[in-house]
């Protein structure tokens, strides 16, 4: 760390008021002067290997979930929800079982075909857990950016107007606050799980991906609209706002233009967090029932497929379970290393300082 | 005590007009937005006519909203808020759970917060050390655990492989303390770990901040020993926030947070009731433990605010935000 021409020793917290880019002291200034505030964030970034490293595991992790139809043409040859009940594969010149006749199914060994084993219905883990990735990957990213336009639209009007905008939406907030994330997420699951949903022109099929989606970003959104609120209100303060105002720009204008760019680095370490927590609720409510229906695979359903299997199959709930973790896991310390790159002073640092 | 009984008048007024709020969110989830026949979904899936025609009448589906909504007000709290998959009484199932629950969430939350006050503050006096790089790493694998993942990985391994804890199960503590403690060990620690890593992580960054605050200079600089002014001085303003956090967590764990951990482990608790429910989509359990969750985060946080109230005088005085 010492080597570096300059060391981004962060100011105390209270060095610098929100909205303002950090200025690394202590070391050559003319190192970083000139430098916009995203290249400065990029030469942080760049320092913090292990950040990095987990960054590329998760672009590695979507890529061979991306790949799922490859392998299931080229190598697998079964699709992720056909049955191999009674069928019979050779491994080393022997005729075995894809599910013995007592139930238990084939294990995860080096044959072309389930690589990762079999489960209960005879369907190839391998593919069922590419095509399980796709679907938990998507679920997590589209749900987090059906948040991030909600908190944004909550926290820019409730900050901008204040009055009796903010208080009615922040109430609102703070109702959708006052039930707990799971129970919220398996009371809509299940209501919405026997005929959809409807609202006006909008129409979503019970067994659509869309019905979790909508759910799971539904519920987080005033987890990141009060910190973005919080954020406005002071940024509204800020003289750039009142120089704005007083070149005419209307309200919608001065939100977009001159807010919302300032808002860009929170949203940014909010969505990548968020699509983590979005993933491990999208596993809870699958594993209950009330996510993703089957015979679709999510890994969240994986995990539920196999716990009557837990003794005799072990496999069937680590694999799909560590995926999950690693996924997770991935994107929280990707996360962390982008607030600790976008924004120095913020309050959880994954190094020390 | 200056301004407290306006204060708890305030407060109690503004919890009732919560309630009434999360009522309404509740029968809007459950009766209003999902787009199918409202008396088929609650009498589940193999309601025949004769059972819908009755769930119409008992509910009132038939009339206005507004009356539909106080139907079920009045059903869920004179207790003909009944499952009709298996003829019992919400209410009564829901009582039955109840102290499994609370055996669970207290457990799991003294572990908690024992357990992160002390991995926090070894990880602020240490910050960029071994130790430190240590705990954050263990941290971030808690917080990326799925639960029922974690539960079912003890299972395998701790309790079926090993054998060091029964499998699953609930032992009433009136039968046998000890059974109960060494049934619930695992589930304890299962439930805990998100909160270990998240409040360790926290705590440790409070420390950090409160460290260059100008009174722990003064109690250094006047000849504190390094671990008096640890303890006494930053510990004890860093967890402030953290005691804040927990009284909100710890409502929402009991309300609705220990669904997965009491199914993975057979606890016959809330959570167990409301899971299953979710399995064989039978509604009127899920309304009951919905709304009383949400009701009981709300007593709570409620009774938290008021005795902040009572021990910090600027919010009850409203000269700070609350």
């Amino acid at each position: 760390m010492a080597t570096e021409p300059w060391t981004p020793r962060m100011p105390p917290a209270e060095a610098a008021p929100a909205g303002e880019p950090p200025m690394p002291i202590g070391g050559d200034v003319e190192a970083i002067e000139g430098k916009s505030p995203w290249y400065l964030a990029y030469l942080r970034l760049r320092r913090n290997k292990i950040a990095l490293a987990f960054g590329a595991l998760f672009i590695v992790i979507v890529l061979f979930c991306l790949a799922a139809p490859l392998w299931s043409r080229l190598v697998a040859d079964t699709g992720p929800n056909q049955n191999h009940l009674t069928d019979q594969i050779e491994i080393g010149g022997k005729k075995t079982f894809v599910v013995e006749p007592n139930g238990i199914p084939i294990g995860p060994g080096l044959h072309s075909k389930f690589l990762l084993g079999a489960d209960d219905n005879g369907r190839d883990v391998m593919v069922r857990l590419m095509y399980g990735g796709r679907t938990s990957i998507y679920i997590g990213v589209m749900a987090a950016i059906i948040t991030t336009i909600f908190a944004v639209a909550v926290g820019l009007l409730a900050g901008y107007y204040r009055g009796w905008v903010d208080g009615v939406l922040s109430r609102t907030m703070d109702l959708i606050w006052a039930f707990p994330v799971l129970l919220l997420g398996i009371a809509l699951g299940t209501a919405l799980s026997v005929g959809g949903l409807k609202i006006g022109p909008l129409e979503v099929p019970a067994d659509s991906l869309w019905i979790p989606i909508l759910i799971i970003g539904f519920v987080y959104v005033p987890y990141m609209a009060r910190p973005i609120r919080g954020e406005v209100l002071s940024l509204r303060e800020k003289e750039f706002v009142e120089a704005a105002v007083a070149q005419g720009k209307g309200p919608i204008r001065i939100m977009f233009t001159e807010l919302l760019p300032n808002l860009v680095s929170t949203i940014i370490v909010f969505f990548t967090l968020n699509i983590a927590n979005n993933m491990l609720l999208e596993s809870a409510l699958s594993f209950l029932g009330a996510g993703v229906k089957p015979p679709n695979a999510s890994w969240g359903t994986m995990i539920a497929d196999g716990e009557d299997r837990l003794v005799t199959a072990p496999f069937l709930t680590i694999i799909p379970g560590l995926m999950i973790v690693l996924t997770v896991l991935a994107l929280n310390v990707f996360g962390d290393g982008l607030r600790d790159a976008l924004n120095p002073k913020a309050k959880l640092r994954m190094e020390a300082n | 005590m200056e301004g407290m009984g306006r204060f708890i008048i305030r407060r109690l007024i503004g919890m009732v007009a919560v309630l009434f709020a999360i009522s309404v969110m509740v029968f809007l989830i459950f009766n209003v937005i999902p787009n199918s026949d409202p008396a088929q979904r609650i009498g589940g899936k193999n309601a025949d006519q004769a059972l819908i025609d009755r769930i119409n009448d008992e509910w009132g589906f038939n009339d206005p909203l507004p009356e539909q909504y106080v139907t079920m007000m009045k059903n869920v709290f004179t207790g003909d808020l009944v499952s009709y998959q298996n003829q019992r009484d919400v209410v009564d199932q829901i009582e039955k759970g109840i102290p499994v629950t609370f055996s669970l969430c207290i457990g799991a939350a003294i572990l908690w917060m024992l357990t992160a006050i002390v991995f926090g503050y070894l990880s602020a006096i240490k910050a960029g050390q071994a130790t430190d790089r240590a705990l954050t790493i263990l941290a971030l694998i808690g917080i990326s655990l799925p639960v029922f993942f974690l539960g079912e990985m003890l299972l395998y391994y701790v309790a079926f492989k090993l054998s060091l804890f029964p499998v699953g199960d609930y032992v009433k503590f009136t039968e046998d303390p000890l059974q109960w403690a060494n049934h619930l060990i695992l589930p304890w620690f299962t439930l805990a770990v998100l909160f270990i890593g998240f409040y360790s992580r926290l705590l440790r960054s409070n420390m950090l901040d409160v460290m260059d605050e100008d009174y722990v200079r003064t109690a250094r600089a006047k000849g504190l020993p390094e671990r008096q002014v640890r303890l006494k001085h930053v510990l004890r303003l860093s967890l402030i926030p953290i005691v804040t956090l927990f009284g909100l967590d710890f409502g929402a764990v009991i309300g609705g947070g220990a669904i997965l951990t009491e199914t993975v482990y057979n606890l016959p608790g809330v959570g167990q009731y409301a899971g299953q429910a979710v399995a064989s989509l039978d509604l009127p359990p899920l309304i009951g433990v919905t709304l009383f969750g949400a009701f009981f985060i709300v007593l709570l946080n409620t009774l938290v605010d008021i005795v902040y109230a009572y021990l910090d005088p600027r919010i009850r005085l409203g000269t700070q935000a609350a």
